[in-house]
C-alpha cells in the first residue's frame, strides 16, 4: 500500500474542474471552519478564495501563533555535489548542461560545515543531485556521520531510496528527507523530464511512504510552482500529506513551495505564480493543516519572505548558497538556481527579532534518538 | 503552600517557555506571573555553547527550573533526556512528557508509564504529563511519581478543560499533587481548575501567545490565586431548584 494507490482513483480533470467551480459560499465555509480538510483546501486554494485573502491571512497568522508560537526555526542548505544523472529542462543541474562538476571531498565538507557552524547553525539540508553510482547510498553513509557530529538535525535532500536505505541512513542519524514530486500531473511530469531514473513518476510518488516507513522523523513534500496549474498541483500534494499523516501518525511533515526561478540552461514558468498566489497557498496550507511546517527559501526577495514570515511560515534558510563548496568558494557559478534574499544571516536575524518572531536554532536533540 | 516531593512553592501557576518573541518578553511575563516553577524543553538547549538564550536568561532570573522530555517520542528517549537534563542542571526535578503524534501531541500512556517506573527508581522526582486518566494517574502514582499532570485538552488548543469530568475524579482520588496541565486558554479555565482542587495548573501557549504576554501572566496568577481561595472557601451546592435563602421552616431549629 502506498498514496500510488490512491493517486490513481484521483481523476485531475474533474478535481481542477471542481477546484475551479468552487464559490464564495465554500470558501466562507471553508475559512469558518475549525478544523481543516481537504475540501476546505480545495476551496482556499481556488480563484474563488482571492478576494479572502485578508481574511485567510489573520487566521493563518493567528493559528501559527497558536501551534509554533513566535519561533522560526532556522536551517541552511549545504550542497554535497552538482552531479546528475537526470535531464530535467527547469534544473541548473541538469545533465547535458555545460557546469563544472563537483562532489565534495571530506576536506571540503568539513571547510563548509566549519563556516555552517559558525554562523550559528544546528539544523541542516544535505543536498545532491542526482547520481546513483558517484553519490549514493555509499556516499551518504559516509558522510551522515561526519555531518551529525556537528549537527543536531540532519535532513537531506537527494535521489529517492530504497526502504532499507532509508533505514540504515536512519540509523546512522538521519532526521529528515525533503522529497519533491515537483508535479502530480504525469503528462507535464513525463515533458519536463526527458533521462535519467527520475522520469520514473510512480517511483518517485512512493518515496515519501518508503521513507515514512524507515522510521524518519520528518517528511518535506514540495510541487515546483509555476511547472503546471499551481492550484491544482498543490491540491494533489493535499491529498498527499492527507493520506501519509494518516497512515503513518508517528512522521512530521513538512511544505516548500518553491516558484520557478531564472536558471543556466532553463525554462521560463508556464504558468506564474503571483506573490499573491503564494500568499494564498502558504494560508490556505496552514488553514488545511495546523501543524504542518512551512519551509520558506531564499529564492523570494527579502522584503517579500519579511511579509511571509508571519503568515504560516515555520523554516526559514539564510546567508545560503546552492553550489557545492560555496560557503568557502562562493561565485564559483555551480550553483543551482538564482537566490534573490542574498542577506547575511545576522541581517535576516535582525529582521526577524523587529517584527516579534523568535530565531530558533536548535530544536532537537539528536543524542537521545 | 504547594508541595511536591518536599519543595514548597507558594505560587501554584506553573508557566512554560516556548513560543515567546525574545528572551525579554519571557522572563518578564514569568516575573509577572509569579511563578516559581518554569519548564523548559531539553530539545532546545545547546549544550555545546556557554551561553544558550533560553538556559542562560533563566538560570540569571533565579527561577526554579522543571526541565521536560517534549519531543521524547517512547521511553528509552525520555530516559535519555530525564539524564540529559540532571547532569546538566544539576535537578532531579523532571517533566516527562512522551508523545510519538506530532499533530495532537497526545500523550503515550504505555510509554510514560514504563518511564516513570523507571525514572523514579533512578531517584528523580517525575512529573508525567498524561491524559485524564484516573486509573493511569493511580498507577503512576503507584510507581513513586510526585505530582500528575493531567491535560484539560490537547496541547495549545486554548480549548480549556474538555476532560473536566476526569479531572474531577483524578483530583479526588489523587494522594500527591494534581496539577492540570495543557489546554488552559484563559485566566476562567486556569481558576475553574483551582476551583475544583487542583494543586497547581500550568500554562504556556495563552500567555506567550497573547498580544499581551506580560498582563496576561498577571491574569493567570490572580485567577490562579482567586481559584485556590475558592476551592479552600468552599463552593456552593449546584442546584436546578432554587433555595431559599431564608427558608421558613428555620423556626423548627430552635
Amino acid at each position: 500500500m502506498s498514496f500510488t494507490e490512491q493517486f490513481k482513483q484521483l481523476n485531475l480533470d474533474e478535481l481542477s474542474m471542481r477546484l475551479y467551480s468552487t464559490t464564495a459560499v465554500d470558501v466562507e465555509r471553508a475559512i469558518s471552519h475549525s478544523q481543516g480538510n481537504i475540501d476546505s483546501l480545495m476551496a482556499l486554494l481556488s480563484p474563488a478564495a482571492q478576494p479572502y485573502l485578508e481574511q485567510m491571512a489573520q487566521k493563518a497568522y493567528q493559528l501559527t501563533r497558536q501551534r509554533f508560537g513566535a519561533n522560526i526555526g532556522l536551517y541552511l542548505p549545504l550542497y554535497l555535489s552538482n552531479l546528475c544523472a537526470n535531464e530535467c529542462d527547469y534544473c541548473g543541474f541538469s545533465m547535458s548542461n555545460k557546469l563544472k562538476r563537483k562532489t565534495l571531498s571530506d576536506a571540503e565538507l568539513l571547510a563548509e560545515m566549519s563556516i555552517i557552524k559558525q554562523r550559528g547553525f544546528d539544523s541542516i539540508l544535505l543536498v545532491s543531485g542526482e547520481h546513483e553510482t558517484k553519490v549514493g547510498i555509499e556516499y551518504f553513509k559516509h558522510v551522515l556521520p561526519i555531518v551529525k557530529q556537528q549537527f543536531s538535525y540532519v535532513a537531506i535532500e537527494v535521489q529517492p531510496l530504497t526502504e532499507s536505505e532509508y533505514r540504515t541512513l536512519v540509523e546512522l542519524g538521519l532526521d529528515a528527507v525533503m522529497v519533491y514530486q515537483e508535479t502530480y500531473q504525469p503528462q507535464t511530469y513525463r515533458k519536463h523530464h526527458t533521462r535519467g531514473k527520475k522520469q520514473d513518476f510512480l517511483y518517485r510518488l512512493a518515496t515519501p511512504d518508503r521513507v515514512a516507513a524507515a522510521g524518519v522523523d520528518k517528511i518535506g513534500l514540495g510541487v515546483l510552482l509555476g511547472l503546471d496549474d499551481w492550484r491544482l498541483d498543490a491540491l494533489v500534494m493535499g491529498y498527499h500529506l492527507g493520506y501519509l499523516e494518516k497512515y503513518y501518525w508517528r512522521t512530521r511533515y513538512s511544505i516548500s513551495l518553491p516558484r520557478l526561478r531564472p536558471c543556466t540552461g532553463g525554462i521560463t514558468p508556464k504558468v506564474e505564480l503571483t506573490d499573491e498566489g503564494l500568499v494564498q497557498l502558504i494560508c490556505a496550507f496552514r488553514l488545511f493543516n495546523a501543524q504542518l511546517e512551512i519551509s520558506l527559501s531564499t529564492r523570494e526577495t527579502p522584503e517579500f519572505r519579511d511579509n511571509l514570515l508571519p503568515l504560516g511560515v515555520t523554516n526559514i534558510s539564510a546567508g545560503s548558497s546552492t553550489e557545492p563548496g560555496g560557503y568557502q568558494n562562493p561565485n564559483a557559478q555551480l550553483d543551482q538556481f538564482e537566490i534573490s534574499d542574498d542577506r547575511s544571516v545576522s541581517q535576516v536575524i535582525e529582521k526577524m527579532q523587529r517584527i516579534g518572531l523568535n530565531p530558533v536554532w536548535k530544536d532537537w536533540e539528536s543524542a537521545w534518538f | 503552600m504547594l508541595s511536591i516531593a518536599n519543595q514548597e512553592f507558594e505560587s501554584r501557576l506553573f508557566t512554560g517557555t516556548g513560543k515567546f518573541t525574545d528572551s525579554k518578553t519571557m522572563l518578564a511575563a514569568i516575573a509577572a506571573s509569579q511563578s516559581q516553577l518554569v519548564t523548559l524543553a531539553m530539545k532546545r538547549i545547546d549544550h555545546s555553547k556557554d551561553f544558550d538564550d533560553l538556559l542562560t536568561p533563566l538560570q540569571q532570573m533565579g527561577v526554579k527550573l522543571l526541565p521536560n522530555t517534549a519531543g521524547a517520542r517512547n521511553a528509552k528517549e525520555a530516559i535519555f533526556a530525564a539524564e540529559l537534563a540532571s547532569e546538566m542542571l544539576a535537578t532531579k526535578l523532571i517533566k516527562l512528557e512522551i508523545h510519538p503524534d506530532p499533530k495532537y501531541l497526545m500523550p503515550d500512556a504505555v510509554e510514560t508509564l514504563k518511564a516513570a517506573e523507571i525514572l523514579c527508581n533512578k531517584g528523580f522526582t517525575v512529573l508525567p504529563y498524561v491524559h485524564a486518566d484516573p486509573v493511569l494517574c493511580y498507577r503512576l502514582e503507584e510507581v513513586g511519581c510526585a505530582a500528575v499532570m493531567p491535560l484539560g485538552s490537547p496541547i495549545g488548543s486554548n480549548q480549556g478543560l474538555a476532560t473536566e469530568p476526569f479531572l474531577e475524579i483524578i483530583i479526588e482520588q489523587a494522594n500527591i499533587p494534581v496539577v492540570v496541565d495543557a489546554g488552559i486558554g484563559a485566566p476562567s479555565h486556569a481558576c475553574r481548575a483551582m476551583e475544583m482542587g487542583a494543586d497547581a495548573v500550568l500554562v504556556n501557549t495563552a500567555i506567550a501567545s497573547s498580544t499581551d504576554p506580560i498582563s496576561m501572566a498577571e491574569c493567570f496568577n490572580n485567577a490562579v490565586k482567586a481559584g485556590r481561595q475558592a476551592y479552600l472557601a468552599g463552593l456552593g451546592n449546584v442546584s436546578k431548584q432554587a433555595e431559599h435563602t431564608s427558608p421558613l421552616t428555620n423556626f423548627l431549629k430552635f
